[in-house]
């Protein structure tokens, strides 16, 4: 009995190493092709239906105390555009810098710098959740985003901002980085054109001149060096057809978990 | 005794110890779990460090961390911190194999995550299908445990359950099992350690990993200072998940020590064979 017993023991030891190499090999075949990640995303679907329905529109991100400010704000991706027409907006201070806002507004319109930090602002101190896992706090200011679409007057048809940054994605140059809310979003009190953190202007590692903060979603949605905002009703023909640069390379575009 | 029921105690009867909808929900827990702890890890690679806390960056330093340098031989080392301790762990934390078989710096090995390879956006798909798998499959249980009353009959300790608590650690810690009408229901420390992790660290793995949502975040600003903040939260979501990983092995030992066969046919057809009693205790 006890020999038999052990001899089966072996036997499955064996078969549970096996299994679990075969498991492991089997989840990287399927993740190779082209349906079973498509499969997998439909549970984005699920995720951004259920936060649509249990989260208030206008919920709001929590924010903090001054005491919880991190004391150096990680900059990530690009923290330093080589674009040649960036470098001459940043080498004067960002006197030239203008905002545009196109697409699908009755009023299309041109911000300098000073005319954005002229407008109202709003200050909050909240938590950046990286899609990597960490967390920083800093405080923002800005001008919410609301504010420059109640002004631009978005058709009836307008469905998604779309964000064209100033920062290269790769040597040649070709591909830039790029982002998209929907209108829930962009009209979301705390969803900020922030210019200042931590009560100087925003330094260019974090996004200078202007970064976008959309605070109930990761970070790879507030997109740094903003240069154009474009209300669409489809992001399907933009670059690759996801909604920004991160999402054409496979992270979820709804980015609000 | 009588010739009948020496005749039956030869040949212990089968009974049906798990319905078909407990053995379907188990497995498709063992498939769900199994994914969102490979994909996890995977998760758990793109910043490979533990914090306590609502940031990252607090001026603490990191509870756990598991990093690489190279040393003045320029070979790859691995180091995993904890607390104030560092150790080398080449090979498998810091530092392993990729699939051409190169030393490349990753937290946990390839061979025990989903996907193999550094793939932050795929196991993060991998790992959200599973649990919503995971938490439709847990609620339909808790559902059925309680309509069923498998929850009341077989899990709740009973005050005879109770009364045994002495013996059956003294029982456990010989690997002796209930034999005979005994058998037929689960002991007390079996009870505790199921209950433990159907009403403990399930729930729990799930609310801290729904707490690292920003948009769930928002539901309630501040709620998730239960946990002592996000990074808080992250920090308990990847302990749970490995005492959920202890419970399986302790699980899968028992399971091995009391009746292999007997106990995955349980699970998978239904039949038990209740183990004779033994006349003879003296023969262990």
């Amino acid at each position: 009995m006890p020999n038999d017993n052990s001899g089966r023991r072996r036997f499955l030891g064996r078969v549970l190493a096996t299994s679990g190499s075969l498991l492991l090999a089997g989840c990287d075949r399927l993740s190779q092709t082209e349906w079973f990640p498509n499969v997998l995303s439909s549970a984005e679907k699920l995720t951004q239906a259920a936060q649509k329905l249990i989260v208030p529109r206008n919920a709001m991100a929590q924010e903090f105390s001054p005491a919880d400010i991190s004391p150096e704000f990680r900059s990530n991706g690009t923290s330093n555009p080589s674009n040649p027409v960036y470098q001459a907006l940043a080498a004067n201070g960002f006197k030239d810098y203008q905002l545009r806002i196109s697409g699908l507004v009755e009023h299309p319109a041109v911000y300098s710098l000073a005319e954005l930090k002229a407008l109202p602002s709003r200050s909050q101190i909240t938590r950046h959740d990286c899609v990597e896992g960490w967390s920083a706090i800093g405080k923002w200011q800005g001008v919410q985003l609301s504010q420059l679409l109640q002004r631009a007057q978005p058709l009836a048809s307008a469905r998604y901002a779309v964000f064209y940054c100033f920062d290269p994605m790769d040597a040649q140059g070709t591909t830039y980085y790029y982002e998209s809310i929907d209108l829930d979003e962009a009209y979301h009190p705390q969803t900020l054109l922030a210019y200042a953190l931590n009560d100087a202007p925003l330094p260019v590692k974090n996004g200078a001149p202007i970064r976008l903060r959309v605070e109930r979603q990761l970070g790879y949605k507030m997109a740094k060096y903003v240069m154009e905002i474009k209300l669409v009703d489809s992001f399907s023909d933009i670059a690759g057809g996801k909604g920004g640069y991160w999402e054409d390379r496979g992270y979820e575009w709804f980015a609000g978990i | 005794m009588s010739q009948p029921h020496s005749l039956a105690s030869a040949t212990p009867p089968l009974y049906l110890r798990h319905t078909l909808t407990i053995r379907v929900m188990h497995w498709i827990n063992v498939m769900a779990f199994s994914l969102l702890l490979l994909s996890g890890l995977q998760i758990f690679n793109a910043y490979p460090a533990l914090n306590w806390g609502k940031s990252s960056y607090n001026g603490q330093a990191p509870l756990l961390q598991i990093d690489a340098y190279r040393d003045a031989q320029g070979q790859l080392v691995g180091v995993t911190r904890i607390g104030g301790h560092a150790f080398e762990t080449t090979g498998v934390l810091g530092v392993s194999a990729d699939a051409n078989g190169n030393p490349s710096v990753r937290a946990f090995p390839a061979w025990i995550t989903v996907p193999g390879a550094q793939w932050l956006a795929l196991a993060r798909r991998w790992h959200f299908s599973f649990a919503w798998l995971l938490v439709i499959n847990g609620v339909a249980y808790l559902l059925y445990a309680l309509a069923s009353r498998h929850l009341s009959r077989d899990l709740i300790p009973t005050r005879r359950d109770w009364r045994s608590l002495g013996q059956s650690i003294w029982d456990h810690v010989r690997f002796r099992h209930p034999q005979g009408a005994e058998a037929r229901r689960y002991n007390i420390l079996q009870k505790l350690a199921y209950l433990s992790v159907i009403f403990g660290f399930f729930p729990l793995v799930i609310l801290a990993g729904l707490a690292m949502s920003p948009g769930l975040n928002a539901l309630l600003p501040g709620w998730i200072d239960i946990f002592g903040g996000r990074q808080s939260a992250r920090t308990v979501h990847f302990i749970a998940a490995w005492v959920l990983v202890a419970f399986v092995f302790i699980h899968v030992f028992e399971v091995m020590v009391s009746g292999l066969w007997n106990n995955l046919r349980s699970m998978i057809t239904g039949r038990y064979r209740v183990p004779a009693e033994e006349s003879d205790h003296a023969k262990r």
